[in-house]
């Protein structure tokens, strides 16, 4: 599976409903604790699905950054 | 493709609650398990696995806006997610709560049983041909007043999947929002284990030799 440039990034208003967690075909996302959904980064391949389904469209897709 | 597992189809008790309920309002104090649940997992667990993966509303809202298209799919207005509206929707929706519990202790203490389900706050609809004769009438008094509560929570969450998102309902549901609120106060600390929340945290490892 090929990585993209651009990785979720989820804002403070998130509501941790977890809708993004089932639609991520990684498992990159999850609502910790129940007070946010947090992205590994590791593993995010920038799909953008979770941020298709977030129905507070909380979830963008913003650059990665790379660091040599 | 994900496995399917028992509670993807949590959205069946759902539909099977509104029916019971069409049929005898006295069903509709089964709508207390979808109060006290979350509310118990949230106190006892820590975390939001009821809206994260057992809610029934949830899933029949996405349902029905994304296998059955019946949602637009674009995002909500902005105010929707913000503090101040969750938490004042939270407040208004215990206040009406209070009232409806107020009037169960009217019709307790000897005040006539209202046979009417109050829709979205402001319309009574007759409910006259509703048998409630077996049980004493603050049980039914309840029954009413709460089986009023879900249908309006329904609607409000049906209309906000067909002009957003399938599940807007979600951002402002006054559970979603309390068993959020108990989460922070439980855990009273920002998430930090992994991942990245805004741009302030967001650089990464990933090496350039890909």
């Amino acid at each position: 599976m090929s990585y993209s440039f651009k990785i979720a990034q989820v804002e403070k208003e998130c509501v941790a409903c977890g809708c993004c967690e089932p639609v991520c075909p990684r498992n990159a996302i999850h609502v910790l604790l129940g007070m946010i959904a947090q992205v590994e980064t590791e593993k995010c391949i920038g799909c953008g699905k979770c941020a298709k389904t977030c129905p507070a469209a909380v979830i963008t897709l913003v650059k990665r950054e790379v660091v040599s | 493709m994900k496995q399917k597992k028992w509670y993807h189809f949590l959205w069946l008790g759902e539909i099977l609650y509104l029916i019971l309920g069409l049929c005898n309002i006295l069903f509709a104090w089964l709508g207390m398990l979808f109060f006290s649940i979350p509310i118990f997992i949230t106190i006892f667990g820590g975390n939001k696995a009821y809206c994260n993966r057992y809610c029934g509303r949830g899933q029949l809202l996405g349902l029905l806006g994304e296998k059955l298209k019946l949602s637009r799919n674009v995002p909500p207005p902005k105010f929707l997610k913000k503090r101040w509206f969750r938490y004042g929707f939270l407040l208004f929706f215990m206040t009406m709560f209070g009232f409806m519990l107020s009037a169960t202790y009217q019709v307790f203490a000897g005040a006539p049983l209202q046979e009417t389900i109050k829709l979205l706050w402001l319309f009574q609809l007759p409910w006259e041909w509703a048998k409630v004769d077996m049980v004493a009438p603050w049980i039914a008094q309840f029954a009413f007043g709460f089986f009023g509560v879900m249908l309006t929570s329904s609607i409000l969450g049906i209309l906000t999947m067909i002009a957003f998102r399938p599940r807007s309902w979600c951002v402002y549901c006054p559970m979603g929002t309390m068993t959020q609120g108990i989460c922070q106060l439980k855990n009273r600390k920002e998430p930090t284990a992994y991942g990245r929340t805004s741009k302030g945290n967001c650089r990464t490892t990933q090496t350039t030799s890909q």
